[in-house]
């Protein structure tokens, strides 16, 4: 945020420099102590030219630097080209909606992304159905659609002390509008028989990554997507076909989708072994994400220029359903105020929420904290921790998928550090 | 008078009977897979294992080709030390509970269709689904072998195993019924 705030200093005094230069810098109105001269446009040279290919697909302007990141302190892409998980930049973030290109990405074990042709791809829905179906993506798109906006999080997206930015705490959720079929549509066209239980999603990559998921939310909201983002879905996110599994981990939202067998049991594939546990509380709890968010301004690594007002702005989700109220503390949990929520919270969807906030210039410790329509309420790291302590031994790790409050240290210089211990 | 009405009720009569049978298809759109088609489709094995294929492998054959399909390259020489997960349980002792062997597919899972099922579609890395199905029993026998979970010279094919009675069988929680607005975990606040 600094840094693009330096360079946007910067643009503007040389375009003013320039435009001064040109005979056009006459003009000098009051803009506060950074700015001498209105912004004008800059010399001819440095428009941006039209050119075939940003006729045909723009692309952002080469001021804007902002990147997605390996997560987890494994290479991707690795040195045979494989993709493993890459976190996308929340420190950017503006509204709800993630660019398609910024995504956050997660694979079973690490994958070559697949090539597929659309024309060539298919969806078998088999198993304990009446009629199996064989859909091409031409067929799929004749049948009845929905759009609808929802967050996907990976169930490693926990903050640690080591963690400096909210990219790295918090860089494995992302949310995008969703086009496709509810899966409910083709199992009823299928004819799903009355004691079958599960479906298991497969995809068509050379891992053939697969997962059960029960029948009640298959039946419920699940979505076979081809659009994201008002465009096909995106190589890394899937092309042509995804599973959606709105609220559920990441690794249920099956990629490059082309088999749902109908089961009567859980079937135990390897993804499935990723959630094995012995623990019914564990299990529960890494299964559908809880009620979640996190103050994405400021956040750590940023820095402020000083005391005054600021907006605090951030993101709220929940596996449970929509996200129904956030709470602000400015003060490290002590007290806490409800922030504005933004645009309209949907269901399993990332919610945008802000705080007008004058910071008086002394160090303090921002958190937000998410209640849900069934009324979860995201816990503090304390409260989490204390929940997995038992009287001899103290937890140092949130079991299940971590969705704890993440505090921020402003400290009195601007700076903005994680403050988990 | 009469008769017309019942002729304007009819397509409405007929309409509820097709409505009633619920599994025939609404849209029609889409083809039906051959049997083949989806016999050959269908990798996912379950825990009943009726999906295995016809074959037959053994300890010794999976030894050797432990080393010759190039696991031992990403695994390790005796399933460990490699860069690839670990494929050999942790020494835990003499009685020890089977979940003090790590996180080590073929000793935690609890089907050992589990593991001739991820083999089969995910192994060699590089080469997925190039193994024969007679490969792919002879390297999961050879897996349970060095696990102690069958005895050398056990031979394995579709029928016994998923009789293979793994130690962790029964041994590890189910996730709860998932409803609609249901909480994550009944009576958890968070």
């Amino acid at each position: 945020m600094s840094q693009k705030k330096t360079d946007r200093r910067e643009f503007l005094k040389r375009s003013a420099a320039i435009a001064g230069a040109v005979g056009l810098g006459a003009v000098k109105p009051a803009l506060g102590q950074d700015h001498e001269h209105m912004p004008v446009a800059p010399e001819p040279g440095a428009f941006i030219r039209g050119s075939d290919e940003m006729t045909a697909y723009g692309s952002r302007s080469r001021f804007v630097d902002s990147v997605r990141i390996p997560h987890g302190g494994r290479e991707s892409p690795d040195a045979f080209g494989l993709d493993f998980h890459i976190a996308t930049p929340l420190q950017d973030s503006v509204g709800e909606i993630t660019p398609s290109s910024l995504h956050y990405m997660g694979t079973t074990r690490g994958s070559f992304v697949p090539d597929i042709d659309p024309d060539a791809h298919r969806l078998m829905i088999h198993g304990m159905v009446d009629n199996p179906i064989v859909f091409s993506m031409e067929d799929l798109k004749r049948m009845p659609s929905v759009t609808r906006k929802h967050f996907i999080e990976c169930a490693g997206n926990r903050s640690r002390s080591s963690h400096t930015t909210i990219q790295e705490t918090h860089g494995m959720t992302s949310n995008a509008e969703w086009t496709g079929v509810l899966l409910s549509t083709v199992l009823k066209e299928a004819g799903v028989h009355a004691d079958a239980d599960w479906v298991v999603a497969e995809g068509v990559e050379e891992v053939k990554g697969a997962s059960s998921i029960p029948m009640a939310k298959a039946m419920d909201d699940c979505l076979l997507c081809y659009g994201m983002n008002g465009e096909p879905v995106r190589p890394q996110q899937g092309f042509p076909l995804r599973l959606l599994a709105p609220g559920f981990e990441g690794i249920f939202n099956v990629k490059w989708l082309r088999r749902i067998k109908v089961v009567d049991e859980y079937y135990m594939t390897y993804n499935d072994f990723g959630h094995l546990t012995r623990d019914p509380v564990n299990a529960a709890l890494g299964y559908q994400i809880g009620p979640k968010s996190v103050i994405t301004y400021p956040s750590g690594g940023q820095q402020l220029p000083g005391a005054g007002f600021y907006e605090i702005g951030g993101l709220a989700w929940s596996g449970g359903g929509r996200v129904s109220r956030v709470e602000i503390s400015t003060d490290g949990g002590r007290s806490w105020k409800d922030a504005d929520i933004r645009g309209t919270a949907e269901p399993m969807a990332h919610t945008r929420f802000s705080f007008e906030w004058d910071w008086d210039g002394a160090e303090c410790e921002l958190q937000s904290r998410c209640i849900d329509e069934i009324g979860q309420i995201q816990p503090s790291r304390q409260q989490a921790l204390d929940f997995w302590s038992t009287d001899g031994e103290r937890a140092t790790f949130v079991k299940g998928q971590d969705n704890s409050i993440q505090p921020w240290r402003v400290a009195s210089d601007g700076g903005v550090h994680n403050a988990i211990s | 008078m009469k008769t017309l009405r019942t002729l304007l009720l009819l397509p409405i009569l007929i309409a509820g009977v097709v409505s009633v049978q619920a599994q025939s298809p609404l849209y029609g759109v889409g083809r039906t897979p051959t049997e083949n088609e989806i016999r050959l489709w269908d990798i996912a094995i379950g825990p009943k294992g009726e999906e295995l294929p016809v074959g037959s492998g053994s300890v010794d054959m999976g030894s050797e080709l432990y080393l010759s399909k190039g696991c031992a390259g990403c695994h390790g020489t005796l399933g460990n030390g490699g860069m690839a997960p670990r494929l050999i349980k942790r020494d835990a002792g003499p009685n020890a509970d089977p979940w003090d062997y790590g996180r080590v597919l073929p000793i935690r899972s609890p089907y050992a269709t589990t593991v001739w099922d991820f083999i089969n579609r995910a192994m060699p890395l590089g080469a997925e689904g190039t193994l024969t199905a007679d490969e792919v029993y002879s390297l999961t026998a050879y897996l349970f072998f060095l696990n102690d979970v069958v005895e050398d010279g056990t031979e394995l094919n579709e029928k016994t195993l998923p009789q293979i009675q793994m130690p962790n069988r029964t041994n590890w929680e189910q996730v709860p019924d998932w409803l609609p607005g249901q909480p994550r975990l009944e009576g958890y606040p968070y």
